[in-house]
Order: C-alpha cells, then sequence, then structure tokens
C-alpha cells in the first residue's frame, strides 16, 4: 500500500479525513492485500511489476491489480489546496484540445457525473496528442483499454463520494476540482507511462 | 378547434394510458395506468380545453411519463438495525426515484408497458439502466419487512429450496458469496430458472436476470439484495459482507414465498407497483 502523499485530514473539507480512513485504509488496502495473496499463490506473477500484472492479468487478479493501480494514480491526482485553472504545459495542451479551461471542466464534469455504475473519469493524451476525458468501468483504465497516456483521474466508485455528499456527485466532482493536482498531470504529460 | 371525438376514442383503449389532465399531473391508479372510467373523463376535458384553443394538439401528452415512485410498504426505520433509516431514506427518495425520472425520460415518445414488460427488450431498447434501476427497487422494497415479520418460506418454497440447494443454510451460503463477489456494482437474485428450479445468479448494474442479453443465468427472479455501495455504506462502509448476512434478518419470506407461488413458478415474471 503506497504512503499517501499528504496527511488523511489534508483533503478536508472536499474529501474527509473519514472518507480517506475509508477509501484509503480500508478499500485501497483491502486491494493491495488481495493482490498480494494473489501474487503469493502464483509463481508466474512473482517476477512482474504493478504494471505488468495488470496488463496481463483478467478476473479477480485483474480487478485487485487495476484497482491498486488506478487508486495510487488517484491519490497523486489529488493534493492539499491543489485545483484552480492549471498551469504549465498541461494549461497549454488544455486550451488546445478543448478551446478553453471551463469547456473542459464541464466535459469531464459531465463524464464523471454521467458515469452509470461504477468507475472512472480520466484526462488523457492520446496517440496524435489531443487530450481527451474518458470513462471507464469498475475498474478497468486507459491503459488497459489503450485509450491514452492517463494524467489525472477522478474514482467515481460510491465508496469515494457516499461519506461526504451521499447520492450528490456532482457535488463530489465540484470539490473534487478543488484538489486536482497539475503537477501530477504535468509530470504525466512529461513522461508516457 | 373541433377535435373528433371519435379520434380521442380511437385512442384510448384497454390498455394503460398516462394522461395529462389539464393539471399538468399524470392520474395514475394503483395498477400503473388510468382506468377506462378516468381517461374518458380527461379526454372529455381534453376535448373541451382543446376546442378552446388551451391544447397545442389534439392527442394526449404524457408528462413526466408511465411510471412513478412507488411508497415504501413501511416506515424509514422498519429495517433497523439491519438496514438503517437513512438508507432507506436515499435509497428510496433519491436514488430509485433518479431512476424512474430517467425511465420516464427514456420512454418518452413511446407506447407505455409495465415496468415489468419493459424489462425483456431493456438491453436491446437501450432502457436497461434506469428502466432496470427502476423495476429491480420497485421489487426489492417488498421483498423487505420488520425483522418481526420476516417470518419463513411457505412449504413450497421451502421444498424448492431444499430440492435446489439441500437446505436452506446451503442456499444463503451459496448466495452471499455471489453477492460478496460482485466487483463494483450490481445485484444478486434468487429466482426460477428455464427447468423450474430455483437457482442464484448476479447482474452488473442494474440489469436483471429478466432481461434479454443479461450476463447471468436466466431467471424470473422472486427475491434480490442490491449491493450497489450506496445500499449500505452508510451503516457499512466497505463491509458489505456484513450487510449481506443482516439481510437475512428482513427477508419477507411471505412475500417472496407468494412471488414464487403466484408468478415464478408458473413462469411469470414478478409484477411491481410502479
Amino acid at each position: 500500500l503506497m504512503t499517501l502523499p499528504y496527511a488523511m485530514s489534508a483533503l478536508a473539507p472536499h474529501i474527509s479525513e473519514e472518507t480517506l480512513t475509508y477509501h484509503y485504509g480500508k478499500h485501497h488496502a483491502a486491494y493491495v492485500t488481495k493482490l498480494n495473496a494473489a501474487i503469493a499463490a502464483d509463481e508466474s506473477l512473482q517476477d512482474k511489476s504493478l504494471d505488468e500484472i495488470m496488463k496481463s492479468s483478467s478476473g479477480g487478479t485483474f480487478n485487485n491489480a487495476a484497482q491498486v493501480w488506478n487508486h495510487n494514480f488517484y491519490w497523486n491526482s489529488l493534493k492539499p489546496k491543489g485545483g484552480g485553472e492549471p498551469s504549465g504545459p498541461i494549461a497549454d495542451k488544455i486550451k488546445e484540445s478543448f478551446g478553453d479551461f471551463e469547456t473542459f471542466k464541464k466535459d469531464f464534469s459531465n463524464v464523471a457525473s454521467g458515469h452509470f455504475g461504477s468507475g472512472w473519469a480520466w484526462l488523457v493524451e492520446s496517440e496524435d496528442g489531443k487530450l481527451k476525458v474518458v470513462g471507464t468501468h469498475d475498474a478497468s483504465n486507459p491503459i488497459v483499454e489503450k485509450l491514452g497516456n492517463p494524467l489525472i483521474t477522478c474514482d467515481v466508485w460510491e465508496h469515494a463520494y457516499y461519506i461526504d455528499y451521499r447520492n450528490s456527485r456532482p457535488n463530489y466532482i465540484a470539490a473534487w476540482w478543488n484538489l486536482v493536482n497539475w503537477d501530477f498531470a504535468n509530470a504525466n504529460l512529461a513522461s508516457k507511462l | 378547434m373541433k377535435v373528433s371525438a371519435a379520434l380521442l376514442f380511437a385512442l384510448i383503449s384497454d390498455k394503460t394510458l398516462a394522461f395529462v389532465c389539464p393539471s399538468g399531473k399524470v392520474t395514475m391508479s394503483a395498477g400503473g395506468g388510468v382506468t377506462r372510467r378516468e381517461a374518458l373523463e380527461t379526454s372529455a376535458v381534453t376535448i373541451a380545453a382543446a376546442g378552446m384553443g388551451l391544447l397545442a394538439s389534439s392527442s394526449p401528452v404524457r408528462a413526466d411519463g408511465p411510471y412513478y415512485l412507488p411508497d415504501l410498504p413501511y416506515g424509514y426505520e422498519a429495517l433497523e438495525p439491519s438496514i438503517d433509516a437513512a438508507t432507506m431514506k436515499f435509497h428510496h427518495d433519491k436514488h430509485h426515484l433518479a431512476y424512474v425520472t430517467n425511465a420516464n425520460k427514456a420512454v418518452s415518445g413511446k407506447e407505455a408497458v409495465s415496468i415489468l414488460d419493459l424489462q425483456k427488450n431493456a438491453i436491446k431498447e437501450g432502457t436497461r439502466n434506469a428502466g432496470g434501476g427502476h423495476y429491480n427497487h420497485s421489487l426489492f422494497w417488498t421483498t423487505l419487512c420488520s425483522e418481526s415479520k420476516s417470518g419463513s418460506p411457505s412449504s413450497a418454497l421451502s421444498s424448492a429450496i431444499n430440492s435446489s440447494f439441500g437446505s436452506m443454510e446451503e442456499m444463503k451460503t451459496k448466495f452471499n458469496t455471489a453477492a460478496a463477489g460482485v466487483f463494483g456494482s450490481g445485484w444478486a437474485w434468487i429466482g426460477v430458472t428455464k427447468d423450474g428450479k430455483l437457482d442464484i445468479t448476479t447482474t452488473p448494474n442494474q440489469d436483471n436476470p429478466l432481461m434479454e442479453g443479461a450476463k447471468c443465468t436466466p431467471m424470473i427472479p422472486i427475491l434480490g439484495l442490491d449491493v450497489w455501495e450506496h445500499a449500505y455504506y452508510l451503516k457499512y462502509q466497505n463491509r458489505r459482507p456484513d450487510y449481506i448476512s443482516a439481510f437475512w434478518n428482513v427477508v419477507n419470506w411471505p412475500q417472496v414465498s407468494k412471488y414464487y407461488e403466484e408468478y415464478a413458478s408458473k413462469g411469470a415474471g414478478v409484477p411491481v407497483k410502479g
């Protein structure tokens, strides 16, 4: 289980300490535990990296591996006092691909709030260099679906927001915009994962 | 503008239709549609209103749509402590209502069918999410009750459980495993399969085994358990297995037995209000 890059209370009031206690401390931790158990039981997994396991597995092993990967990416996509408008290369790319930040924000928010069931909303850089907003179901992600290089993500499984926002996923997404870690997005832009 | 009474009467059949009263409210009987008498009364007012130029067209127009949120058959707190009152309130008043609203949007402009009848082709017709959500929850509320009223399966249902699973305990074990194993959002179901036996299956999101093309064992469900996180998160957080165990305390066995005896064992889907 990765170490959180900030205190569990650091994302409040947008995401509460209580949510992090469960989301990081229980859900994410459980994916790690189950993945480790799968690896222990299967020699062929033992030399592989998380990425490799994720890209080559299926069923329960895939679900756990991908969810570990996705949550690692999610915690890094957030930072205390983050949010606001981006700066650096990501800002230019957003303007290039969406016209302006507000249009991108609306697009991303629609995909995130409209996603049916469990899943994730992502900003990705596709092969042709353009940025796109995509949604994935359950444990899936743009890496395994070959949708592009992920830059930032928002978890829309209900466990990500139910404690703080109950059924109101749009309110959670509005809060998420206050935490977006544009440094992480810039770093991802610079390195193809 | 004169509206042909013959035209209007041709539109009214013995099938249930949703009409808008000039006030804008949809009048519904418990069966989910208007009675002939209500429809005829409404149409008389409609004709008059049309004659006065108050309506843009002379054909019946749906307001929200044919579906509505059925009341819970008990208070929010009735399933405590197994399922908490806050969850019941959000689950019914917010989540289920959203499915009703969206189901009505999804069928807008189409001929109204009961929510049960909508399920078969829901995947083909693109109504699986909201239409499935509305049916699943409408059925769900009726299969739950306060612990004191939970009772036990009828002798017919008991026999079926024993012959299909070995025993009640074995059935519960199989169900619990299935329900705990649903990854992401979905449901676990007990139902009657084509060979007349009981079986257990799961579906993702708001799909159900009545839907053609659903990735599950086809069956007529008599009891389902919602394992979307919204169904248990407030009280159980990540502890879904605890929720599943507690669920058995509040199963309305007399109602589930009725669903088995009167519908599923005869090859018919269980109708619901809504």
